[in-house]
């Protein structure tokens, strides 16, 4: 790729373990001057540990961190013309506000005249003028924020890195503070780089988004197009409420999911695909001309959220769908729905069923995950590498280990309607996804029972592991 | 309550016969006798002295050698383990006038002439836990991102050291100065195992006095001592005394 001027820092395939755990998993992307992007995702996505690698602390373990042009794994921090808010702000207790944020000029050497003249304008500037012989630790936490923001930004850098900043204020508080920071962006010009699990934190701030888990880039976009064209279950559900359904596409703009057939505005998909679909509760409409109508419901319940009602309904077809809505309808009413082309989000789908890399152990016998799984193993001899599949709603959770199979953490829980689609991760750390009607915490610890029958074997594709 | 109770028994009642008998003559009459006769001794007012130059020297070295140490244990990358720590604090486990006289042995096995070196080495060997200890426990308690916030801002890692570290770490010092300080003060084992009697410290006089049955003059001459630790403690503690209980936790 041509190296662009307009781009300040880019990373290069970026791969980082701590111990035998992989945080970073292949990360590229590239930020453009005078942008403001959020790296989005939940706890434990590496979003943290992108950002600390942007800021010197930590090198990566494969690929590049590049600033304008240059690599830069081997610079130390402090040569690094970037500046970072902490999240617990970091303020130094033994110095009073005027030490904290001249800190920084005081080690360039700058004239104390002029230490004086720039401390001065970066305080007003976080609003911060009449606090300069203030001790930090009698500041509030929205006042300690401000003073982070002042030290970080008086160095004049290129990059301001900003690591949940907002976390440990209230939530009047952070609504105030992220105008601010927005005003404060357009008003300086240079490159923020943001980290938030606050998926409406990230729509508010920021140019574009990069959706994390995992350690794997999900999604990078702008908030608009996170928001309506989620690439996947997982963008999806982050950000926003939103219905998940199984579907199939048809053909070119019809698809059909929930047991009813609709209009859509996606193609490419092929004929007859399965695929996931994504519906935003604020986009089902209610009507009362039969001709609109495309299927009926009853509501279930309605609760007040402030602005809007919630609405669960129960589709003519089996299916629970959310609803948000400015106008309540009673519980019991039946009504008559539709959904706009528009708003019809059709997905690729990540996987059809679980497929596992493994060996044949003997007659009868197969090893994957690093358990021993009995299964029908005709046409296969021991030794044989070979792929084992079976389908989500195969996989038995127990809430106890005596006969399970493998024991796992679920990690993750989709509600897709009719059912739940979790995300099993066991203790060799593979993934089981399943579907059930049991419901299920996250977190929980569960046992995982195949039935022999419901392992099928087959022959690895070329190439594939 | 039960702590006041405690506090009388054990503190406020052996102060106050402390007091009372330093302002008594041996047949129990009131008298300034035994004070004034300190500050016109010339041998006590020397001794005294000394005690506070050995003292003030074994505190320096204990810094120069724990502060490093303490350093180095403190640190993930250079001290993988939690046992090196226990490592350093055993000797504390065990008594310390047997190690007194083992050290001493160990010099007479060696033939080092005992004297003000194999003294200060001595008293180093036995307080030194009690320096690293304070000022491990401070370092190991600092919030990293205060020296990545430094570094962020421009710091090399030695001006890391020299204006975030070092500045942080020095309530954990002035704890470990306190417990070093005070006690070499008034020691008087050491001095007499390591230097077979021949550098008297204040405490060996306290010591004597009392061993010959001058009750007064010796609860004089430890009056004063107290007085004078009091002193120190506050000029040195002054404001840091919030601080310095923290380093001790």
């Amino acid at each position: 790729m041509a190296e662009d001027k307009d781009i300040i820092i880019r990373l290069d395939h970026i791969s980082k373990s701590f111990g035998d755990k992989k945080v970073l998993d292949d990360i590229s992307l590239y930020i453009k001057r005078g942008e403001f992007v959020t790296f989005l995702g939940p706890s434990g996505c590496g979003k943290t540990t992108t950002l600390r690698l942007i800021a010197g602390f930590g090198k990566p373990d494969e690929g590049n961190v590049i600033m304008e042009g240059k690599v830069i794994n081997d610079v130390p921090p402090y040569q690094r013309k970037l500046n970072t808010v902490f999240q617990r702000y970091a303020l130094f207790p033994h110095l009073d506000v005027y030490d904290n944020v001249a800190f920084g000029l005081k080690l360039q050497k700058v004239p104390e005249d002029e230490i004086e003249k720039r401390v001065k304008r970066v305080l007003k500037l976080v609003s911060m003028s009449d606090y300069e012989d203030r001790d930090v630790e009698s500041l509030s936490g929205g006042q300690q924020q401000r003073v982070a923001i002042a030290r970080a930004l008086i160095n004049q850098p290129r990059v301001l890195l900003l690591d949940e900043p907002l976390a440990a204020l209230d939530l009047k508080m952070r609504k105030d503070m992220q105008i601010e920071l927005k005003e404060m962006h357009k008003k300086l010009g240079i490159t923020f780089i943001y980290v938030t699990h606050d998926q409406e934190e990230a729509l508010t701030l920021s140019d574009t988004i990069v959706v994390m888990n995992e350690g794997k880039i999900q999604q990078i976009g702008t908030p608009i197009d996170i928001y309506n064209e989620p690439v996947n279950c997982f963008v999806a559900d982050f950000i926003g409420e939103s219905n998940i359904l199984k579907g199939r596409m048809l053909r070119d703009r019809r698809v059909a999911f929930i047991k009813h057939e609709f209009d859509c505005v996606d193609e490419g998909f092929g004929e007859d695909v399965k695929v996931d679909v994504v519906v935003r509760p604020e986009d089902i409409y209610f009507t009362n001309d039969p001709a609109k109508c495309q299927f009926k419901a009853k509501v279930n319940s309605c609760t007040f959220k402030g602005v809007h009602y919630e609405m669960w309904v129960d589709t003519d077809t089996g299916y629970e769908l959310m609803i948000q809505d400015y106008d309540p309808y009673e519980v019991g009413t039946e009504v008559m729905l539709y959904i706009d082309p528009d708003d019809i989000q059709v997905m690729k789908k990540e996987r059809e069923a679980n497929t596992y890399a493994a060996k044949v152990k003997g007659e009868g016998k197969v090893e994957f995950m690093g358990v021993e799984f009995a299964c029908d193993t005709t046409g296969f001899a021991e030794g044989d590498e070979v792929v084992a599949t079976i389908r989500f709603e195969k996989v038995d959770l127990l809430d106890h280990e005596d006969e399970a199979d493998a024991t796992g953490n679920v990690v993750s829980i989709l509600y897709m309607g009719n059912h739940y689609h979790l995300t099993v991760k066991t203790e060799s750390g593979d993934h089981v996804w399943v579907d059930t009607n049991d419901i299920w915490d996250k977190g929980d610890f569960v046992g995982i029972k195949i039935l022999p029958e419901d392992i099928q074997l087959s022959k690895p594709a070329a190439g594939n592991e | 309550m039960p702590y006041f109770i405690f506090l009388v028994l054990f503190v406020v009642l052996p102060l106050l016969l402390i007091v009372l008998y330093a302002l008594q003559d041996g047949a129990g009459h009131f008298t300034l006798r035994n004070i004034t006769k300190f500050f016109t001794d010339k041998d006590a007012l020397s001794t005294f002295a000394l005690s506070l130059e050995v003292a003030i020297e074994n505190t320096l070295l204990c810094v120069l050698i724990g502060y490093p140490a303490a350093y180095i244990l403190a640190d993930n990358k250079l001290n993988r383990s939690a046992v090196t720590v226990v490592l350093f604090i055993l000797p504390m486990w065990i008594n310390a006038l047997m190690r007194t006289l083992a050290t001493a042995e160990l010099f007479n096995m060696a033939g080092i002439p005992l004297g003000k070196g194999t003294l200060l080495f001595g008293m180093c060997y036995d307080y030194l836990p009690f320096m690293i200890y304070p000022i491990y426990n401070q370092l190991k308690k600092m919030d990293k991102s205060y020296a990545e916030a430094a570094q962020d801002l421009g710091a090399t890692p030695g001006q890391v050291f020299r204006k975030v570290t070092l500045p942080l770490s020095m309530p954990g010092v002035w704890s470990g100065v306190m417990m070093v300080f005070m006690p070499t003060v008034s020691t008087f084992a050491i001095s007499e195992f390591l230097t077979n009697n021949k550098i008297k410290l204040f405490g060996t006089i306290i010591q004597e006095n009392i061993n010959n049955s001058m009750w007064n003059y010796g609860a004089a001459l430890s009056l004063v001592m107290l007085i004078i630790i009091g002193l120190t403690t506050l000029l040195q503690g002054g404001d840091q005394q919030e601080e310095v209980s923290g380093g001790l936790i």
